[in-house]
């Protein structure tokens, strides 16, 4: 075993060593966080939110996105911005709905908004498929530090599986709670690695950052902006677009919302949260310096260059370093999907169903499929032909389209009905799986004309997430007029909800998995 | 519509739009090219922004605090 695996194997055991540890109940408590303690103060709401967002994506696929299409890769600095520009307005009122209804999930927000389980359902059928690809993206990075760091001598198919056998023994030995020194150690390793490299690689290499991207624009003139095909700036911005109104759609990202104290931690959070996006800048200096001194990497090998260059400038105990931010970067984010999308379908889909199940068989349910789903994103990865970055749009194309019901029910109480608001998201849903399964490669393109042929460039470039959104928020707003009928919709709910619910919280749920 | 909604759309119209106008390799800026100079900027102004709607806010909520009393 060589000294980068070494070091990475270390920090696998602490991880699951701290993870153990909690579970005996000796660690920070992040039930309260994942369950909803509400009781917790600005900076670590921004520690745990920040520690949320930051996952492989922006760790190896950043560089790579950069890697194989340059300037595109911009759009990831943009979209949190505009994301927590919204969440200054959008999270306190999801706060204010669900704190006095004692509300635990998305899915009970959506039955208690428009008063219908089935679209509890649909919403968590929704979440779920969205976060497979997500889950996926968490295992091909996985399998990208292991086969890496073992210079090959483990392949990348084992590296997957290894990777997904690490994953689902990281959630069965930290069960909910996960560990917040985790978390906490991954927000320092990743925070120091980063900005490390990102700027030691430049000045190592080229002298300076100006050196590099004027050396970059030598060779290849114009691919530090946006190229005129495809990924253009109408890819940008409409994506951009997707990925910002996404942001707080999924269930653990919106689950946040719900564990602040008071509503004014979300306001101030919305201040400092742009400017930990600057961290991504670091990344993406990285991904150009592999541009030019590691080039050569194969179309489906591009969210290898951080790893790539890493190995080729330093030494191997501090690849092991950078290998080891990369697994946290997969670990906690992954566990977290993981749990989160098994006790969404044991709880809001199953239950959903079969109203009368036991609380032991909804428990039994989800730890059966912890496994089960992590095979389903290891199927997902093997479908091939994704990089990480089209696997997380994949998952925004999907996960957005939950954005006008969630977000119109807040502005305009009544304006959309169950029927819009279910109309809408199966529209949207339909349109995104037509879009995904018509390619040559499965989600392997982000834009409109790998389905429809001949369309001018400011429309073949669009997102095919936003054009599946304009298409859910047309029918949600036809349908919701013809069905809307003076009282009924979704002010009902707000004065009273009719149906009964009996809260039990997620984590004592899933507290033995 | 309240001046604290202008000021959280300006981030939106810079890098929605903005990014039509700004997207070239030169002039460098700060060693970066200029479309990614655009976005880091903005990253930053969108936190001043924020701040400032912040200010506002709380001023405006004194101030209604006030009116009742």
């Amino acid at each position: 075993m060589n000294i980068a695996l070494l070091v990475i194997v270390l920090f696998l055991v602490l991880a699951v060593g701290l993870a153990l540890r909690a579970r005996r109940g000796r660690d920070m408590d992040l039930e309260q966080w994942t369950a909803g303690g509400r009781g917790f103060g600005a900076i670590f709401v921004f520690l745990l939110m920040a520690g949320e967002i930051y996952s492989t994506f922006t760790f190896l696929g950043g560089a790579g996105l950069v890697y194989g299409s340059g300037g595109a890769a911009y759009y990831i600095l943009g979209y949190g911005t505009l994301a927590y520009i919204l969440s200054y307005w959008l999270l306190p009122a999801v706060w204010r709905y669900c704190t006095p209804r004692k509300l635990l999930s998305q899915a009970d927000f959506f039955v208690a908004r428009y008063d219908s389980r089935s679209l509890g359902v649909i919403v968590s059928l929704v979440a779920v498929a969205a976060m497979i690809p997500y889950l996926a993206l968490q295992l091909k990075g996985l399998g990208i530090i292991v086969s890496q760091t073992s210079s090959g001598t483990i392949s990348s198919t084992a590296a997957v599986w290894i990777g997904a056998f690490v994953l689902s023994m990281y959630v069965v030995a930290s069960g909910i709670h996960g560990s917040a020194w985790t978390a906490a150690i991954k927000d320092v390793l990743t925070l120091s690695v980063v900005v490390f490299i990102g700027l030691y690689l430049p000045i190592h290499y080229f002298g300076s950052i100006g050196a590099m991207f004027h050396q970059i624009d030598a060779s290849k003139p114009g691919f530090a902006a946006l190229k005129g095909d495809q990924l253009s700036p109408v890819w940008f911005s409409s994506t951009v677009l997707l990925t910002a109104l996404g942001f707080y759609m999924w269930p653990h990202t919106f689950g946040s919302a719900l564990t602040a104290r008071n509503e004014d931690v979300f306001r101030r959070n919305a201040i400092f949260m742009p400017l930990y996006q600057l961290l991504i800048a670091f990344v993406l200096l990285v991904g150009f310096v592999a541009v030019l001194k590691l080039p050569g990497l194969g179309e489906g090998e591009t969210d290898g260059a951080l790893l790539g260059i890493s190995q080729q400038a330093f030494p191997g105990w501090f690849v092991g370093l950078i290998g080891s931010a990369g697994m946290l970067c997969a670990l906690v984010p992954g566990s977290m999907l993981l749990i989160a999308s098994a006790t969404i379908v044991s709880r809001n889909i199953y239950r959903g169903l079969n109203p009368t199940a036991s609380d032991a068989t909804v428990t039994n349910l989800t730890k059966l499929l912890v496994p089960v789903i992590a095979l389903g994103a290891v199927a997902f990865v093997f479908a091939g032909g994704q990089t990480i970055v089209t696997l997380l749009l994949l998952g925004y194309a999907l996960v957005t389209q939950l954005f006008p019901a969630l977000v119109l029910s807040l502005v305009r109480p009544g304006w959309v009905t169950k029927a819009g608001a279910i109309s809408g998201i199966v529209v949207g849903l339909a349109i995104v799986a037509a879009m995904t399964f018509s390619g040559a490669t499965p989600g392997s393109s982000t834009t409109l004309d790998t389905l429809v042929g001949g369309l001018p460039s400011f429309l073949a470039d669009l997102n095919l997430g936003v054009v599946a959104l304009v298409a859910n928020f047309a029918v949600t707003a036809l349908v919701s007029t013809a069905t809307r009928s003076g009282d009924e919709g979704a002010r009902v709910a707000e004065d009273e909800p009719r149906f009964s619910r009996v809260p039990e919280p997620a984590a004592e749920r899933a507290r033995t998995v | 519509m309240k001046v604290q909604h202008v000021l959280a759309g300006l981030p939106f119209l810079g890098i929605l739009v903005g990014m039509f106008f700004a997207n070239s390799v030169e002039p460098y800026v700060l060693g970066l090219p200029f479309a990614m100079f655009w976005v880091v900027m903005w990253v930053v102004v969108s936190a001043g922004l924020m701040a400032v709607v912040y200010r506002l806010d709380s001023r405006d909520r004194l101030r209604e605090r006030g009116d009742r009393s």
